[in-house]
């Protein structure tokens, strides 16, 4: 028996075929497509060029600034709902390491004690002394800081180590503001709008400060270690004494050509290892940060009335 | 169109402030989910290249403004993303199922290549080996939201019927 293979018969005259699009409008929306996605392209590395080289002063970072203004009463409600859920969290995975961390607590609760009377008894005998001597200083912290408590509202990627704050030039905050928490030094400001500021923190790349061991006054500087979050102070030449668990301190100003952002003695960390070699010509310090970074909530600007003293 | 646009703008405008202001510290197994780049690849499946780059770039350009970052930096990765997702989505994606997790496994990929190239080249902080070994994590934590995401997008932006292959015989 003969089969009928033609297509007609197959499909049967009833079946809608679907109505030929001429190639040129084909033709026409591909061309459109790619004209769009080049000319976002190129646009997108125009601003990068212009942002990437412009000081932060300029036009287009005002437009930034204006824009991250409109953003930030969404950025606090979201940041306020989230809030409950993120501390639910944050308890059950700190019930994990209470009890050690009750006993390590215990152990410096004892120990700090005994060093605030003896801090207290050396800070009154301090306060004669200037008396006595009318000393001239720079603002000390944190007699002549005010603190603009403020919460993060913006993190950056993975990339990078800095954080967004709620409040910004309106609440007396400006380029090179300290930012503190209770447990020590944050970093600083690098970039300010009205109701907002960026805050580059202290494990940034980017960031050094000029530091000294509260016991020994050996000084360096404070900068990125090789590891995530690390921090090492660097330039401590090796005829100098630190030993671990030392306090590091900020250093404030010491040096005319490099004169600090930060003002004297806020805590930053204290040692945990320190090294030397024959080929190197600094020691090799690493310290263990007293600001947990990675669960920075809310922070504290200092700013001051006072002038930084600026060397002529 | 126009209810598209209001309705796919109002989705990446609460990715973009969800993804700084809670997203963005959340880190599991070294892992960082990005919502916004989730939302923008669904975005872009459901509506094609077009509308795919420019939202990408509209979103990317407000991630910039939040975070005061590098102007154009996210907007010329998210565009790109968007061109290709929704190049896929217009092709050979159509009708498959698996298409926005397949979609959002590779973006998030070559998102994270990019991002690193593109700030080695400005010569800003590129840590290769922190973002390749929390690589897997962030690829499996956008997997978990492209659920959510897709269904939520999906329901605003109904999905396209595509125009019908022209199919040209032989002979």
């Amino acid at each position: 028996m003969a089969r009928n293979r033609s297509v007609s018969a197959v499909l049967g005259s009833s079946v809608p075929r679907p109505r030929p699009q001429p190639f040129p409008s084909r033709s026409r929306s591909a061309l459109r497509r790619r004209v769009v996605v080049a000319g976002l392209v190129v646009l997108a590395l125009f601003l990068i060029t212009i942002s990437f080289r412009e000081p932060t002063s300029g036009p287009l970072h005002g437009v930034q600034s204006a824009g991250a203004t409109v953003l930030r009463p969404f950025e606090v409600a979201a940041e306020r709902v989230a809030r409950p859920f993120r501390d639910v969290y944050g308890y059950f995975a700190g019930l994990i390491h209470v009890k050690q961390e009750n006993e390590k607590l215990k152990a410096e609760v004892n120990k700090l004690r005994q060093q605030a009377l003896l801090g207290e008894s050396a800070r009154a005998q301090n306060t004669e002394f200037r008396k006595q001597l009318k000393f001239v200083d720079s603002p000390l912290f944190p007699s002549d800081y005010s603190a603009v408590n403020t919460r993060i509202i913006g993190w950056r990627n993975e990339f990078d180590e800095r954080v967004v704050i709620a409040a910004g030039r309106n609440a007396g905050i400006h380029q090179e503001t300290p930012v503190v928490t209770s447990d020590g030094l944050v970093g600083s400001v690098t970039q300010v709008s009205p109701t907002a500021a960026l805050v580059t923190l202290l494990t940034d790349e980017s960031s050094a400060v000029q530091a000294r061991d509260q016991d020994t006054s050996a000084s360096g500087v404070v900068r990125h270690g090789e590891g995530e979050g690390s921090l090492i102070v660097d330039r401590v030449t090796k005829d100098k004494l630190v030993k671990e668990g030392d306090v590091i301190v900020t250093a404030g100003t010491r040096s005319k050509q490099y004169p600090s952002l930060f003002p004297a003695n806020i805590p930053i960390g204290y040692v945990i290892s320190v090294g030397q070699s024959d080929t190197a010509p600094f020691k090799q310090i690493q310290i263990q940060p007293f600001v947990d970074f990675s669960s920075l909530d809310a922070v504290t600007a200092l700013t001051t009335k006072k002038q930084n003293p600026k060397a002529p | 169109m126009a209810a598209d646009i209001a309705k796919a703008g109002a989705l990446l405008f609460f990715a973009v402030v969800l993804q700084l202001s809670i997203m963005a510290q959340v880190t599991i197994l070294g892992g960082h989910p990005n919502l916004l780049l989730v939302a923008l690849v669904c975005v872009a499946l459901l509506r094609g290249a077009v509308f795919g780059a420019v939202a990408g770039f509209s979103a990317g350009l407000l991630a910039d403004t939040g975070v005061f970052g590098t102007l154009g930096f996210i907007a010329l990765l998210l565009t790109l993303a968007g061109y290709w997702t929704g190049r896929y989505g217009e092709t050979t994606g159509r009708d498959r199922a698996h298409a926005p997790l397949l979609s959002v496994a590779v973006i998030t990929l070559l998102y994270q290549v990019a991002a690193l190239v593109l700030r080695y080249m400005l010569g800003q902080n590129a840590p290769g080996g922190a973002i390749f070994a929390g690589l897997v994590p962030t690829m499996l934590l956008n997997l978990i939201l492209t659920f959510p995401v897709y269904a939520l997008a999906r329901r605003l932006l109904r999905p396209r019927e595509w125009a019908p292959r022209e199919v040209r015989l032989l002979g």
